[in-house]
């Protein structure tokens, strides 16, 4: 090929013609095909790999088993799938060709529904489906009947006639295409809500034992995630406060002893300067209250401790939430004990609602509920780490610069406390007694201002889904003629025509029945 | 008296495999064409397909009556009522278009589902957890089974739709007699606009899912959508079946190709209905396995 025949047939682009001809590639259904099947591909490695905006614990995890593998995947952001460059890009790029594809049909439409069906064919022979037969009915008269059926149907109809052929042009369906716009916009709203909503809202999280209360306020928050356009002036001032936990455990059924088969949280909750109400908040049955949710999404056992030095003063009260290991709600939780005694110490402790021995001599839980509970304590001495500035997790207790005072690898046995009981501390720091146990909850305050539209935009994406999948488009065209003298009789022949726009596997049998219709109605 | 319940359900199910057993012998020897009365073999099938949906509805409903709820709540009560659903799919449809052919596939298909759920994932009857506890368990989740059924037959029309234009290709190319069953099969395009009016009902049902699941999940887990593995798939199978209606009118995807989208597609239920239930951790964790 030479160089001359390629600047022939290659012609030169302008930058416009360049954009021009990217756009029509990007808005044809090919590229739009494409991009749907590449984001199909593309949401597969977020349910492989733990994910940060659902599962933070198993991100944690990841890295501690991969060591090597986990950065790789990092940078490619595959902890974050759905927030990734990637994946962001392919969607956006899809919306762009989505409204690149229906804005033009929109238009398209626009005029389609204000202008009469179109000229009637010359021969219906041609079409997908069509149809005739010859009446005794006069011309005229056949085409007027034929006319008025047609309206009656539904369609919308134009008479189009010569000298020697009577025809109506009849068009239904236009809700079809209607119907496909409007998903097409409303799958855009759904995108433009989520984004408002994931922005200008919030998620908040916090513990609450029985008898505590907490106000929505920023810094009354275990952990908050705001959206960007967040402003914390934006909080209702409120308090909830937790009056009584209750679980009720499966006690019939053999198969599920012990399941948890309801959880109920009552709860306190007061707006600025009204009154307080009570009221209840359950799995399935969140508060709606102060602009916010309230979700009741955890529970466990609260142990209360109290622990004194040597003189007998209280150098510590408080009431901490352990968390759940297992069904039966072996709960792990920890005491820091930064001043007051002559060291600082740190407890490790094993709650167990019903407790009960292994053949190790290891304890563990039997049943979830408080039949015979205990409470043990490992005592570690040293430095805490709490004066470096480092934020440390409440749950979790860094041992690194501590020794280990009692349970295993040591001289002693860990502290075994029943409720009501005191124990000494070892190397005569000081006592513990174990007062008491609560329920605490885990709540999760949320607000998405949006989240009623997004809800608005999937049901009208899905009635308009219903309206462009079941709705036929149809142009159905009738012709009738004069016939030829055939043996001294004269007829009329009507024809019968008709054309699908879009999908439509039931056009013939449609002509067919029409035909019927139409022989009825001219009594042939 | 729940054990009672539940034990005449396990032997109504198996009483049902049974006849899809026997049903699906003569459904397949009826596709070969090795027996003379072809037209009876096929009819004896359906009955006995008819009296097997009848007993897997009486072992579904006594699974609901041990359990004093929807028998859905776990992977075995999933498959039992799953497969129950695309039975009745099948055999509704078939009252409209003679999908006979179909047969040999559907009771295939549940018979191995039924056969592996019953003896690899039977639970006994247990109580709902809190978080089932909700009338979006009845709706959301027999919206989605009914999709199910509605996508497996769409999965079926098209391999056969597949199979059939090679099989009229070749024919064309005078190689005929390849797949000579496949003679007793409507034409490519019929078998196509069958699968394609399935899927889009199947299509409907599933967007419905999808949405209800995110009304639900406000509810139940303080937010609509989370991405949880569950979620993902429900989307990426969205998303597939989108992909095939887009297919069906782009120039050059029509036929074979957006038939295996199609094909994809029900893959990918399958999927979400096994392998994501059973290995990958997330909240829609209600398989009832340990």
């Amino acid at each position: 090929m030479s160089p001359q025949s390629d600047t022939v047939t290659n012609p030169r682009l302008t930058l416009v013609g360049w954009l021009r001809w990217f756009w029509r590639q990007l808005t044809s259904m090919r590229t739009a095909l494409l991009l749907l099947l590449l984001l199909a591909i593309a949401a597969i490695p977020g349910s492989l790999v733990p994910q940060r905006s659902s599962d933070p614990n198993g991100v944690t995890q990841y890295f501690a088993d991969n060591k090597d593998l986990a950065p790789v995947l990092d940078a490619f952001q595959l902890f974050d799938v759905y927030t990734s460059a990637w994946f962001s890009a392919i969607y956006l790029l899809l919306f762009i060709s989505l409204i690149g594809c229906v804005v033009p049909r929109v238009a398209h439409h626009w005029r389609a529904l204000r202008s009469a069906p179109p000229r009637t064919p010359a021969n219906f022979s041609r079409l997908p489906a069509s149809d005739s037969f010859i009446t005794s009915v006069g011309r005229t008269s056949a085409i007027e009947r034929a006319h008025a059926l047609l309206r009656r149907q539904g369609y919308r109809v134009v008479r189009y006639d010569t000298d020697a052929r009577l025809t109506v042009s009849a068009e239904r369906g236009y809700a079809r295409e209607t119907g496909n716009l409007l998903f097409h916009a409303a799958l855009v709203g759904v995108l433009v809500t989520v984004g408002i909503g994931g922005g200008a809202g919030f998620t908040g999280q916090r513990v609450i034992y029985e008898g505590q209360a907490f106000a929505n306020t920023l810094l009354a928050y275990d952990s908050f995630n705001p959206g960007r356009f967040f402003s914390a002036s934006s909080l209702t001032p409120y308090t909830v406060r937790l009056d009584s936990f209750t679980t009720v455990y499966e006690e019939k059924n053999q198969n599920a002893i012990g399941q948890p088969t309801d959880y109920t949280a009552k709860v306190t909750v007061q707006l600025k300067d009204q009154a307080p109400e009570s009221t209840v908040i359950k799995v399935n049955e969140p508060l709606r209250f102060g602009n916010t949710d309230i979700y009741l999404l955890g529970n466990g056992y609260a142990p209360q401790v109290t622990v004194r030095d040597v003189a007998g003063d209280v150098v510590f009260r408080d009431t901490i939430p352990f968390l759940p290991q297992d069904n039966n709600l072996t709960s792990v939780g920890v005491v820091k004990l930064p001043d007051g005694l002559t060291e600082q110490l740190g407890l490790v402790g094993f709650f167990y609602p019903t407790v009960s021995e292994g053949h190790s001599g290891a304890f563990f839980s039997m049943y979830p509920d408080l039949i015979d509970p205990m409470l043990t304590f490992n005592v570690w001495k040293g430095d805490l780490g709490l004066n470096e500035g480092v934020p440390r997790s409440v749950y979790a207790l860094d041992t690194s610069n501590m020794t280990k005072l009692t349970g295993q690898k040591t001289d002693l046995a860990s502290l075994e406390l029943r409720p009501g009981e005191t124990v000494e501390l070892p190397e005569g720091l000081g006592s513990i007694t174990f007062d008491g146990v609560k329920k605490f909850v885990s709540l999760d305050v949320h607000n998405d201002p949006a989240q009623g539209w997004v809800l608005f935009f999937a049901l009208v994406s899905l009635g308009s889904l219903l309206l462009s999948l079941f709705i036929p488009r149809r142009r159905i065209w009738i012709a009738v003629t004069e016939t030829a003298k055939r043996g001294g009789f004269a007829g009329t022949t009507v024809e019968v025509g008709a054309l699908a726009r879009g999908d439509d596997a039931t056009l013939e049998a449609r002509v067919s029945d029409l035909v019927a219709e139409l022989k009825t109605e001219l009594g042939t | 008296m729940t054990d009672t319940y539940s034990q005449f359900s396990v032997l109504s199910l198996y009483s049902a495999m049974g006849l899809y057993a026997i049903a699906f012998i003569l459904f397949t020897l009826d596709l070969s064409g090795v027996a003379s009365s072809k037209a009876r073999l096929a009819r004896i099938a359906l009955s006995l397909t008819w009296l097997g949906f009848v007993w897997q509805l009486i072992a579904t409903v006594l699974r609901g009556i041990a359990a004093s709820r929807v028998p859905w709540a776990n992977m075995y009560e999933f498959a039992m009522t799953g497969t129950l659903m695309i039975m009745l799919v099948f055999l509704v449809v078939n009252l409209k278009w003679d999908i006979r052919y179909l047969g040999a596939f559907i009771t295939g298909f549940d018979l191995l589902a039924l056969g592996i759920s019953a003896t690899r994932y039977y639970v006994e009857v247990v109580p709902l957890p809190p978080a089932l506890q909700s009338y979006w368990l009845v709706i959301h989740v027999f919206v989605a089974t009914l999709a199910t059924g509605f996508f497996a037959l769409g999965f079926a029309l098209s391999l056969a739709q597949v199979l059939q234009e090679r099989r009229e290709q070749a024919t064309t190319e005078k190689q005929s007699n390849r797949w000579a069953w496949l003679s007793r099969l409507p034409s490519s395009i019929t078998l196509e606009n069958f699968a394609y009016r399935l899927i889009i009902v199947g299509f409907v049902l599933w967007t419905f899912t999808l949405i209800a699941g995110a009304v639900w999940a406000e509810k139940a887990w303080g937010r609509y959508w989370g991405w949880d593995v569950k979620e993902v798939w429900t989307f990426i199978i969205w998303t597939i079946y989108a992909g095939y209606l887009h297919a069906r009118s782009t120039r050059g995807w029509r036929g074979s190709r957006s038939a295996t989208l199609a094909m994809i597609g029900f893959a990918a239920v399958i999927f979400n209905f096994t392998v994501v239930n059973i290995f990958f951790k997330g909240l829609h964790a209600y398989s009832g396995l340990s």
